[in-house]
């Protein structure tokens, strides 16, 4: 029963994320291109709210629901990672116009073919974890 | 409930995003959908090979909740939450991709070209999806998130790495979008 509320936040995520045409390849596209300014705007006001969100808890007026602070994990440090490894990610991005959520999302809109997209996300991931220590960090 | 029918405006779904972020915060979790990649592979057995994979991934069966939670959410929006209105693209990208060979932009999620399932008779469409999926899956955990945990939540709480790594997922997209597709294309 306790997985019923992590249930419902997907599904309610998967909702706003077709409805804002975040999950549209020819949105991701556009953004790239400059052409429109919706998925700027959505991105944009996403981590306004965030960071209103998180201010407000840091000064304590928001606990989580076991009445400790709100807390997130603290990325760890480094540099080479971050810029490859996300511009690696956005070529990926950019070529099939899903991230590691729309992928889901879309399969549920009935995009079958996404089956063959997480599929190879799924190695792709699982070849980092075979170069990893091989890799500069 | 025309206005739910109809596609969402930018001002109403970024702070909804934002919302879910929130909640999975309240419940003492995270946003990050990336991390499911990883659990995966550990469910698969990866763990008995690299250590990358060795851990308990029962804990992180509520985030897989919350994947099954968005492909029930994608299902419900596409078929009770939607009406016939297209994505209003602006002109110019519509006739860009139109002359790289895109019949409808905007008419569907996704373009058939590529995601439509007899356009994978084509062995150049099931490339482009199989090299997709290895560099979104690849360059996440290389950087160590995506769009959910870098750009919204990472950025939201104003995090260094966070941004770098947002820089890098526009200098691979621009990239992309503007120098490969029409070499591809």
């Amino acid at each position: 029963m306790k997985f019923v509320k992590f249930l419902l936040i997907g599904i309610f995520f998967g909702i706003v994320l077709v409805k804002s045409e975040a999950v549209s390849w020819f949105r991701i596209y556009e953004m790239f291109r400059f052409q429109s300014f919706h998925m700027y705007g959505i991105i944009g006001t996403a981590i306004a709210s965030g960071i209103l969100f998180l201010q407000i808890s840091k000064k304590g007026y928001i606990k989580s629901i076991k009445g400790a602070n709100i807390f997130v994990p603290k990325k760890e440090k480094g540099l080479i990672r971050y810029i490859i490894g996300g511009i690696i990610f956005g070529f990926g991005w950019a070529l099939i116009g899903t991230c590691p959520g729309p992928m889901y999302i879309l399969l549920g809109a009935g995009v079958w073919s996404m089956l063959i997209v997480i599929a190879a996300a799924i190695l792709g991931t699982f070849i980092y974890g075979i170069l990893k220590d091989k890799l500069p960090h | 409930m025309h206005y739910l029918l109809n596609p969402w405006p930018w001002y109403v779904s970024g702070p909804l995003i934002a919302l879910v972020m929130a909640l999975l915060l309240y419940f003492g979790k995270t946003f990050g959908m990336s991390s499911n990649l990883r659990t995966m592979c550990s469910i698969a057995g990866a763990g008995k090979f690299i250590d990358f994979f060795k851990f308990n991934w029962k804990d992180q069966i509520w985030n897989l909740t919350v994947v099954l939670g968005s492909l029930i959410g994608g299902y419900i929006a596409v078929k009770f939450l939607s009406n016939d209105s297209v994505t209003n693209l602006n002109p110019t990208t519509v006739t860009e991709l139109q002359s790289m060979g895109f019949k409808n932009p905007g008419t569907t999620l996704v373009p058939n070209e590529i995601f439509a399932l007899d356009a994978l008779a084509s062995p150049k469409a099931l490339m482009l999806l199989v090299v997709g999926g290895l560099l979104v899956g690849f360059g996440t955990r290389y950087a160590g998130g995506c769009t959910s945990g870098h750009a919204i939540l990472g950025l939201s709480s104003l995090q260094k790495p966070s941004l770098i790594a947002v820089i890098g997922f526009f200098i691979g997209g621009l990239i992309m979008a503007n120098f490969i597709f029409p070499l591809i294309f």
